[in-house]
């Protein structure tokens, strides 16, 4: 219980911390922010990989693969996608 | 739990991660915050390649080139028309990939254990909710992809009873979690559970029309913060809890200015079904009857000719005529002839937050011709003329009366308020919202229908002649 009272403070906290950095983003940047912020939940790799490395059995094997191949293209293509539009947005300056 | 050092360094990542989602939401450091988010992952992935819990990398190397050849693909072919599925297929891959790790999480227990040990119940909780949110956001994009790109009906589907059917799947699927965290060690329960919460994110969002979109994609994506978070309860890793609340919080504040820009609630856009057609027939011919005036492209480049300040209203349908380009020269040509041209940007112009910026900025019209709603509204009576390209119910006066219709209370662009108002259209129809535009008949408008692009063209051709 006592990583569960840990672990949801600093759920929580990063929560606020959310809210607090992200306040007043302008309407320019909202589709990026979007695509960036979208790439960061793709963090879920780090726990796939274990998954699929640790070949506990046949089936956590096949899901560890899935999972890493989705979270993959999750964050490389959500970081990228984020630059090539930014840098749209750049060139004109 | 993972050794301390490779903590620390999870703490670092996500401290970047913080900093880089901080430059993201600055138009400078935009650039900058984005690179460092991807070396934070960067950095995650190697730190984590070096457990010692991992005894084989065929499988890893194997899922990391598939999935990093296919996101590459994706964003370097995408169009930015088709931003918002793009962004909607990574939110459920994403989400679903949460899903997968916390079920292969279970099964791991289960196996290594034989049974001999209960999971601890945070594990149990955790698991149950990182597979119903990985599962609705999974499906839901999905279905959202399929509205966005055609392949789904892009109209509201919805039929009686509908909302009892998503509380009974909600239902079960807690009822599911639950059964689960008495007896942990059936492993189907869990499958089971993904199963009634795909329905569910199915149903949630195929209620949903086109039109809403833009909220969708930001709830979804901050769900997929959300199922992160809850994988990283149930493998007990604050990198996974930190970046994934961030996520969370980050698609909460959009969907809360999606909403704002449209004058709803949450709830409304979710369980409120507006994107029904009414029949609005009747009112529709007495509105328009004998007061709708049109126009050719030389008669409105008779009008362009000479005036001083012009603002374009450009809207989704600009994007889907692929019109963005014909209006940059249009613009271009203005200006050489001494007009001062801007673009009035509703919140919800496109199919996802900040769509139609993107889809301007790649039609290289500059940054600084782009004027926000409240911005533009202030010197709405200076301009001389305003085009309306695509756009419909963001410009309807009638939803400034606060009753009566879907629209009420929604903030517009107050194009009526220019001196001659042009509405590029195809016809007299309604937009998503169903509701007929009274601006279509008034004193100070001319319809010019056409194809978006084509009449861009016959309009620049007729100015170049003058």
């Amino acid at each position: 219980m006592e990583t569960f009272a840990t672990s949801l403070t600093i759920f929580v906290l990063a929560l606020f911390v959310g809210f607090e950095v992200i306040t007043k983003v302008p309407p320019i940047l909202h589709t990026p922010l979007m695509s960036g912020s979208n790439a960061i939940s793709g963090i879920t790799l780090v726990g796939a990989l274990i998954s699929a490395g640790t070949q506990a059995t046949v089936l956590t094997s096949v899901l560890g693969f899935i999972a890493v191949a989705f979270a993959t293209v999750n964050v490389v293509g959500g970081f990228l996608v984020t630059h090539r539009m930014l840098r749209m947005f750049k060139k004109k300056e | 739990m993972s050794p301390v050092p490779v903590q620390i360094v999870y703490l670092i990542c996500a401290v970047l991660f913080i900093l880089g989602l901080k430059r993201l939401s600055r138009p400078r450091t935009a650039v900058a915050g984005n690179q460092m988010g991807a070396a934070a992952m960067l950095l995650a992935v190697v730190v984590t390649l070096l457990d010692r819990r991992i005894i084989s990398y065929e499988i890893i190397i194997a899922g990391l080139i598939t999935g990093a050849a296919a996101g590459i693909l994706l964003a370097v072919k995408i169009k930015m028309t088709a931003m918002p599925q793009l962004v909607g297929l990574f939110n459920g891959l994403g989400g679903g990939a949460s899903a997968l790790v916390a079920g292969a999480a279970l099964l791991e227990l289960v196996s290594l254990q034989g049974g001999s040990r209960s999971p601890g119940p945070t594990f149990i909780v955790a698991t149950s909710f990182s597979g119903i949110v990985g599962a609705v956001t999974f499906w839901g994009s999905a279905v959202a992809f399929g509205k966005l790109q055609g392949l789904v009906t892009g109209k509201a589907v919805q039929f009686s009873g509908q909302n009892a059917v998503k509380l009974i799947l909600l239902m079960i699927s807690l009822a599911l979690g639950v059964w689960l965290f008495f007896s942990p060690m059936s492993g189907s329960l869990y499958w089971a559970m993904l199963l009634f919460s795909s329905l569910l994110g199915v149903f949630l969002v195929i209620a949903i029309g086109g039109a809403d979109m833009p909220v969708v994609i930001a709830l979804l994506n901050s769900y997929s913060g959300l199922a992160a978070a809850a994988t990283g309860f149930v493998l007990s890793n604050n990198l996974l809890i930190i970046s994934g609340s961030l996520v969370g919080a980050a698609g909460l504040i959009l969907t809360n200015i999606m909403c704002k820009a449209m004058n709803r609630s949450l709830r409304n856009v979710l369980f409120g079904g507006v994107g029904r057609a009414l029949s609005v027939k009747a009112e529709e011919e007495e509105m328009y009857a004998g007061k709708v005036k049109s126009a050719t492209a030389e008669e409105i480049a008779m009008m362009l000719d000479g005036a001083g300040r012009v603002v374009v209203v450009p809207g989704y349908g600009m994007a889907v005529a692929q019109a963005q380009h014909a209006v940059r020269d249009l613009m271009n040509l203005l200006e050489a002839r001494g007009s001062v041209v801007e673009f009035a940007i509703h919140p919800v112009a496109g199919r996802m937050p900040g769509h139609m910026n993107v889809l301007l900025a790649e039609a290289d019209i500059p940054y600084e011709k782009l004027r926000e709603m409240d911005e533009i509204n202030t010197t709405m009576e200076q301009v001389d003329v305003a085009i309306v390209l695509g756009a419909n119910d963001v410009v309807n006066p009638l939803a400034r009366s606060r009753s009566g219709t879907p629209l009420a209370g929604m903030p517009i662009i107050d194009v009526d308020k220019a001196r001659t108002v042009i509405v590029l259209k195809r016809s007299l129809g309604a937009g998503f919202s169903g509701v007929p535009n009274p601006l279509f008949a008034a004193d100070n408008t001319l319809m010019y229908y056409g194809d978006g692009k084509k009449a861009i063209l016959d309009l620049i051709a007729a100015l170049k002649e003058i």
